[in-house]
């Protein structure tokens, strides 16, 4: 009976573990202390408090996109489109906050509100496309990313671009020596953003697993005639997932940008958006251990940069390890026999 | 506005069509033979840039663009086939299984580049070889026409003999009716003995090649170095094109003309006083807007042949 | 024997998921024969050609061909033997044309391109020589349903197939399709093919066979003489269940119209599927519906449970016009469904058995307080209706995919039934289910009919529709060519006659099916 429950995390292990077992054996190709590097890729975060701080940095975007992009993989909807809603929804929270500047608490709450708002609006539309004209959701939301990109950042350079500053970077929102959305631990800079993506991750788990729209959403993607059958409107599913999705994506934009930064200062996408993707299939589509998932990912992020520092192994090393945990664990067959055997011993 | 009907009817600007529509016909042709086979190939775009890298760091160490094509050509077969264990053997899921192929190349390349140059951004520190323009003999010399036609990358003419060798291979060959049978009824196809299996490998390598032929050409025709993310999206366009074009090779060719036409104005619309971030998010908004057409009037058809069948009665 | 062409031993086939589908069986085939293999829906004989045509392996056993002891690996194998299969469902591509279907894998060539004359010459050649006329270029979806079988023999025997197997071949033909596929396969003994036949409809079985082999359960009742068995005989050997489906019912008490379905119509790609379908349920009765499959019982279906949407004509529950209402409100206003493609429509695989037995309940707000779904309640009703509908399983959390396939049909009843419901579409309800559940579900429909909801039972299975329905309604070609409110009146046979289209009661008397 517990035979699935255990399953499940054990191949995800393994999983894992091959990803890094291959990435050993690139680094012994490029590098003249493989095991030194792979030690600092390993445990280098742990070393100083500061890495730990960056971990959990970087954990809150990738939990933000994460569980965004776990509601679309969770309905079926294989759309990566987390990454330019959080681009622009980041330029929205920036003209905001650049206008509140001075306003204390209300900026961020006012700026954090309407990039939501605007990432739900935006990533809607996709949505609809989908729903009413069964348009491909990959290839739109992907069009949609260098859109977004494109109008982000032409407001950024003609609105917002502070041309005192030598690289791309809009005016500041706040006084220097603070930033928006606080700090919550010493020593580190990680902001009240943690507390906000908590939140979010806990009331997807709720709307997923105990409403009835979760329910549906659950459904559609596990077998959408069923779904259909059984009289869940379908079309209102994938427009509200999209909804949902785009709207936590917008808030992570904003909460990044606020919490990390004095300026808007992405010249290009920053890629958080596509580890959602990552994110939501190593959580399984699920908003907690989506939680679970951006922080190994953040932590094996934080280790290949501090390993890029010291070592001469560059930190898109961690690209092979994402593509093989990725195929690994949405294949199938992978370990099936494994378990199979188990279950027949089970069986006796 | 004058300005802009002065740029369309140049023939540079024809010119520059064919060229800008060379790397995502070639991926779009890959997504043609993967889809009628019932594997459609997502990896596409990541496929390009590891070609594109591929092709680049091989012409550099053999200081030859023919090994460099053939590296590049090589290493998009190889890793479409590494998608099709997964895919066909490991049973991933094929969307899946091309996002990963897509992350892979993304930092891949990238990672390739710094381990050999040093740098992450360009090679432009490396010396890479380009694949040779060809100027066709007599055609050169016809005004206008030769201007247009003759002049081209050697893999803008692999691209429009692979249309041709597409066409014919897909509705006149044995192999070409086993990959559409296996598409369209697999069991069909199983019935009669033919591996199904074997056949989607083909037309994964296929496609493999295909997107190979089209990385290449970016780094080693359409500019002569490689950068990182180069392939910006076409890939991603290619598959657009490809579901546009109802899988039928001619369909898509017309496609990708159209998105390769859009690519080209927004490149030529870069010297006139319009900013150029917008510009570079035509050949997307293109895309999206094709693909809405395409999907409405499909839709409305139906909903048409519905509404006489009522009538009818 | 001297003239053993294949023969099967002692072949057992044991699936991964525990489910013998055959067992030990013990057969020869003898060269120039037309074989018939016959047993019940479900006793094992497609998983046993199958394992001939390289599809599926034997776990234990042997296959021989001409004392040879030989292994099928796969489709291919058996085809370079000489062994060609034609398939319950068709394996055919419906975009490409009669010819290119043909010679698929094998086109004759000219240089790297099909020689499309050549293919042409070939084709014809083929149609010639086996007297079997197709026009080689029409594409496979304009073709009707017995030239699409005519292109699966001459498939096979283009391949050189001397050993031809047929499953269910006359399932999904027309009377006189089956007439003429029966004069062709005569033929194709006479010029020394030899044919396995799979049925099991007797009256054809007696028609056309040499030989006949029972299989019951999986297991081998022995291969008999056509000639010296009578149908009565071969019925015995392969019905002669361990439990008999006879149940002793209740006079019905009928109250009013549930359902009323009035001059129904449906056209798809211009072809007919349904024509003039008017009749009513009332409460309390169980009408069935019986035909050969594929007669436009499912389109019906789809129809009244609103999954299509009706062209022309007027579906009520009670009085109340559905045609345009939507499934959820018709959901709620008491229609319930056992669709017939358990797998894809009637669950969510890979949810748990509280995912699927719950769905309908859940959607209508059974559980929600506050907007939030009530957990404990959710697992006492889980457990529940597991218990109430003997679903063996570890715990309500498990995948439902894991289960037997009568142990999901079971979730599904349970799902369907134990609501506050007045009609009940149940679609082949216990198909390819083991007898013990079977037999729970027809006592749960009996039950619920004394309680006087509506019953509309849909099934090819006559005895079941002979046991359990008040009244019968037989469809034909999108017709209803019989209306039964007799049934001591009617048997199996004479069910059959109107199934075939061999007869069909009077216009008035069908008239009566629809009680205003």
């Amino acid at each position: 009976m517990n035979n699935y429950k255990i399953f499940e995390p054990i191949r995800t292990a393994v999983a894992i573990i091959i990803a890094l077992i291959i990435a050993f054996i690139v680094i012994l190709l490029v590098s003249d202390d493989p095991i030194g590097t792979m030690t600092i890729l390993l445990v280098g975060p742990l070393k100083a408090t500061r890495y730990l701080g960056n971990v959990i940095e970087l954990f809150i975007p990738l939990a933000f996109t994460g569980v965004a992009t776990a509601f679309l993989f969770r309905a079926k909807l294989f759309n990566l489109g987390a990454e330019g809603i959080l681009y622009i929804c980041g330029i929205i929270a920036t003209v905001i906050a650049i206008k509140l500047k001075g306003y204390g608490i209300l900026q961020a709450v006012v700026a954090i509100g309407v990039a939501s708002v605007v990432g739900m609006l935006l990533g809607g539309i996709p949505g609809i496309l989908k729903a009413k004209w069964n348009i491909n959701e990959l290839v739109v939301s992907l069009m949609f990313n260098s859109i977004f990109f494109g109008i982000g950042f032409y407001i950024l350079n003609n609105y917002l671009r502070d041309t005192d500053q030598s690289l791309v970077a809009s005016y500041r929102f706040v006084e220097p020596g603070k930033l928006a959305l606080g700090n919550l631990v010493a020593g580190t800079r990680i902001h009240y953003g943690l507390i906000l993506v908590l939140i979010v991750a806990l009331l997807s788990y709720v709307f997923m697993f105990k409403t009835k729209w979760g329910y549906a959403l659950r459904m559609t993607g596990a077998n959408n005639r069923f779904a259909y059958y059984m009289g869940i409107k379908t079309f209102s599913v994938i427009v509200y997932t999209h909804l949902i999705a785009g709207f936590i994506a917008g808030m992570g934009g904003a909460v990044e940008v606020l919490g990390m930064y004095d300026r808007f200062r992405w010249g290009a996408l920053p890629g958080l958006g596509f580890d959602g993707a990552l994110v939501a299939l190593l959580g399984k589509d699920h908003p907690l251990k989506a939680l679970l998932a951006a922080l190994f990912l953040a932590y094996l992020r934080i280790g290949a940069d501090i390993m890029a520092r010291s070592t001469e192994v560059p930190s898109e090393m961690i690209a092979i390890i994402q593509a093989i945990i990725i195929l690994l664990i949405s294949a199938e067959r992978f370990l099936a026999k494994w378990r199979e055997k188990q279950l027949v011993k089970e069986a006796k | 506005m004058g300005n802009i009907w002065e740029i369309i009817f140049a023939t540079d600007f024809i010119f520059s069509v064919v060229r800008v529509t060379t790397p995502i016909l070639l991926a779009a042709l890959g997504a043609i033979v993967s889809d009628r086979a019932g594997v459609v190939n997502i990896g596409l775009e990541g496929i390009m840039l590891m070609a594109a890298i591929t092709g680049v760091v091989i012409s550099a160490q053999t200081q030859s663009a023919f090994i460099g094509l053939f590296a590049a050509v090589c290493a998009g077969i190889l890793i479409a086939l590494i998608l099709g264990y997964f895919v066909l053997e490991m049973k991933s899921n094929i969307i899946l299984g091309g996002i990963a192929v897509n992350l892979f190349a993304s930092g891949g390349s990238v990672f390739l580049l710094y381990v050999l140059t040093g740098e992450k951004g360009t090679s432009s520190s490396l010396a890479s070889k380009v694949v040779p323009n060809i100027n066709i003999p007599i055609i050169k010399d016809i005004p206008i026409i030769g201007e247009i036609i003759s002049g081209h990358n050697l893999i803008t003419y692999i691209a429009i003999l692979s249309v041709v060798a597409v066409y014919l291979m897909l509705n006149k060959t044995p192999m070409g009716t086993k990959i559409r049978s296996v598409g369209e009824n697999y069991h069909a196809a199983e019935s009669v003995g033919i591996n199904v299996k074997k056949v989607r490998y083909i037309a994964l390598g296929l496609s493999g090649m295909f997107a190979g032929f089209g990385g290449a050409f970016l780094s080693m025709g359409y500019v002569s170095w490689f950068s990182r993310d180069m392939s910006a999206g076409r890939g991603w366009i290619a598959l657009a094109a490809e579901a546009m074009g109802g899988g039928n090779t001619i369909g898509t060719t017309i496609t990708a003309l159209i998105f390769g036409f859009a690519q080209a104005f927004a490149n030529s619309l870069q010297g006139l006083n319009i900013p150029s971030e917008l510009i570079t998010i035509i050949p997307n908004v293109v895309t999206v807007l094709g693909l809405c057409i395409f999907a409405i009037t499909k839709t409305t058809k139906v909903r048409k042949v519905k509404a006489n069948e009522k009538n009818n009665n | 024997m001297s003239n053993c062409l294949l023969s099967l031993k002692d072949i057992t086939k044991i699936y991964p998921n525990g489910v013998v589908a055959n067992k030990g069986i013990t057969m020869d085939i003898h060269e120039g024969e037309i074989h018939a293999i016959v047993g019940e829906n479900g006793a094992g004989k497609s998983t046993l050609v199958k394992m001939i045509f390289g599809m599926e392996q034997p776990s234990l056993g042997e296959i021989r061909l001409r004392g040879e002891p030989i292994k099928i690996d796969n489709p291919q194998k058996a085809i370079d033997l000489g062994i060609g299969m034609v398939h319950q469902h068709f394996m055919l591509v419906p975009s490409f044309t009669v010819m290119q279907n043909l010679l698929l894998g094998e086109e004759p060539k000219k240089g790297v391109f099909i020689d499309n004359n050549k293919a042409m010459e070939v084709t014809k050649q083929l149609s010639e020589k086996y007297n079997l006329y197709v026009e080689p270029t029409v594409k496979i979806r304009d073709l009707t349903v017995g030239m699409k079988q005519k292109v699966e023999i001459l498939k096979a025997l283009y391949r050189g197939a001397k050993i031809l197997i047929l499953d269910e071949p006359t399932a999904v033909l027309t009377s006189q399709e089956t007439v003429e596929l029966f004069s062709k396969l005569q033929l194709l003994k006479e010029e020394g093919h030899t044919i396995i036949f799979i049925s099991h409809k007797l009256k054809e079985v007696k028609e056309i066979s040499d030989k006949v082999s029972v299989i019951r359960q999986g297991k081998f009742e022995g291969t008999y003489n056509t000639f010296d068995i009578t149908e009565r005989e071969i019925s015995k050997l392969m019905v002669g269940r361990d439990i008999i489906l006879k149940y002793d019912k209740n006079p019905p008490k009928y109250g009013e119209n549930i359902l009323t379905v009035k001059d129904i119509e449906y056209e798809n790609d211009n072809k007919k599927i349904l024509d003039k379908i008017s009749f009513s349920v009332k409460k309390g009765e169980i009408l069935g519906i019986a035909g050969v499959e594929g007669n436009g019982q499912n389109e019906l279906v789809k129809l009244i449970t609103r999954l299509m949407d009706t062209q022309k004509g007027e579906i009520r529950l009670n009085d109340t016009l559905i045609n345009n209402m939507s499934i959820s409100e018709l959901r709620a206003n008491g229609l319930s469904y056992i669709p017939e493609d358990r797998m894809t429509t009637g669950i969510a695989g890979d949810g748990s058995i509280a995912d699927n037995i719950l769905a309908n309940r859940i959607l209508e707000d059974e559980f929600t307080n506050k907007g939030l779904l009530a957990g404990n309640k959710m697992k006492t009703k889980t457990g529940e209706l597991i218990e109430k509908y003997v679903v063996k399983c570890s715990n309500a959390l498990q995948k439902i995919i894991d289960l037997s396939g009568g142990n999901i049909q079971k979730v599904v009843v349970a799902r369907e039934c134990s609501v506050d419901l007045q009609l009940l579409i149940a679609e082949q309800p216990t198909r390819g289910v083991d007898v013990g559940s079977i037999e729970f579900i027809h006592h749960q429909l009996l039950e619920m009919r004394d309680e006087g909801l509506a019953i509309l039972l849909i099934s090819a299975d006559l005895n079941e529709i002979l046991e359990l329905c008040d009244n019968i309604i037989v469809m034909y070609e999108g017709e209803i060519v019989a209306y039964f409110d007799d049934k001591a009146k009617v048997s199996e046979e004479e069910l059959g006659m109107y199934m075939l289209g061999l007869e069909k009661h009077s216009p008035k008397n069908i008239r009566r099916a629809f009680n205003e």
